[in-house]
């Protein structure tokens, strides 16, 4: 073949790399030729696996880990809280509860989680702590994840008790978020008991539509006359193009003295 | 680059596999634990809330 006849180049450099290595039988198979494009490919199909690899770990293996830690995390504030009343129970005489005043959450640190959200229809165990703030430390945390905009209302004020958390990766809260129908009940616990809010309607605005965590949702001179819930995060999956947003109007209150509603009571109580 | 590595690890070709397979567990791990949470954090995270 005339190939082979002008491609004499290669026979020298592999003269001198067998002379180097001159322990070996010179009929030995002569070796592959390391070349900068050869390293260069090897390079870039290991950075392609890695970067598959991230998404993994991004998308299933963390999200996985965070959703177990935050639902941990959960589960401690309400054995924490259930613990609470009843030593001031002991000590202090049994107050009658009127459950129809429910109680003002009182004002909560930064970054440390201050109530729990438990929504049936976003799963049967569904249930996250809230922190205060909607910054990445609380946000992308695999111990909390969920976050309260500090510059709204608290359970059992009047107003907007608004919400942020992720749709996919770092436990994905509120993966499932389009999923709620008219009439669900959404529970928020606190060290006081338990507030019932019954999801109302969905809306999807932009990133800049914070007209969704005012008092009155969208109406900035309104004064607020009833107790809201908003769930805020992004749509679509794995993008944050939009926002949904989730209602819910405050149903009923169940302080702690009298126990976990019924519809929640496998979740609310820790078995320990 | 992996066919250096290759030649690198010592003794027949089982054990050279079996190293090879180990030194990839280790990258794993070391990726999962130290790499993958910084660059999580450098790259732009999914943003959920509305902020003007």
């Amino acid at each position: 073949m005339v190939g082979q006849g002008v491609h004499p180049s290669p026979a020298p450099y592999n003269r001198g790399m067998s002379e180097a290595v001159n322990e070996q039988p010179a009929r030995r198979p002569r070796r592959k030729r390391v070349t900068v494009v050869g390293v260069l490919g090897e390079v870039l199909m290991t950075g392609g696996v890695i970067v598959l690899l991230f998404l993994g770990w991004q998308l299933w293996f963390n999200n996985l880990v965070s959703s177990n830690e935050q639902r941990s995390v959960a589960d401690d504030l309400s054995e924490e809280w259930a613990q609470a009343p009843t030593e001031t129970e002991t000590a202090l005489p049994m107050e009658p509860v009127d459950p129809g005043i429910p109680a003002i959450t009182a004002a909560p640190v930064a970054n440390q989680a201050f109530a729990n959200l438990i929504v049936p229809r976003l799963g049967a165990d569904f249930k996250r702590p809230i922190a205060e703030g909607v910054g990445t430390a609380v946000l992308d945390s695999t111990k909390l994840g969920m976050g309260h905009y500090s510059n709204t209302q608290l359970p059992g004020e009047l107003g907007n008790f608004a919400l942020a958390s992720h749709r996919s990766a770092y436990g994905g809260a509120f993966h499932n978020i389009h999923q709620l129908v008219v009439g669900d009940a959404i529970y928020v616990e606190t060290v006081d008991g338990w507030y019932k809010y019954i999801y109302r309607s969905m809306e999807y605005v932009r990133s800049s539509g914070v007209g969704v965590i005012l008092p009155v949702p969208q109406d900035p001179t309104a004064v607020p006359t009833e107790s809201i819930i908003t769930l805020t995060t992004c749509n679509p999956f794995y993008s944050s193009a939009e926002r949904i947003i989730a209602y819910g109007v405050f149903d009923s209150w169940y302080p702690r003295a009298g126990g976990p509603p019924a519809e929640i009571a496998a979740i609310a109580t820790v078995v320990a | 680059m992996y066919l250096a590595l290759w030649r690198l690890l010592p003794g027949p070709a089982w054990a050279r596999v079996l190293q090879l397979v180990l030194l990839a567990a280790l990258a794993l791990v070391a990726l999962v634990l130290w790499v993958f949470p910084v660059v999580d954090h450098l790259t732009a995270p999914q943003d959920v809330i509305v902020e003007e």
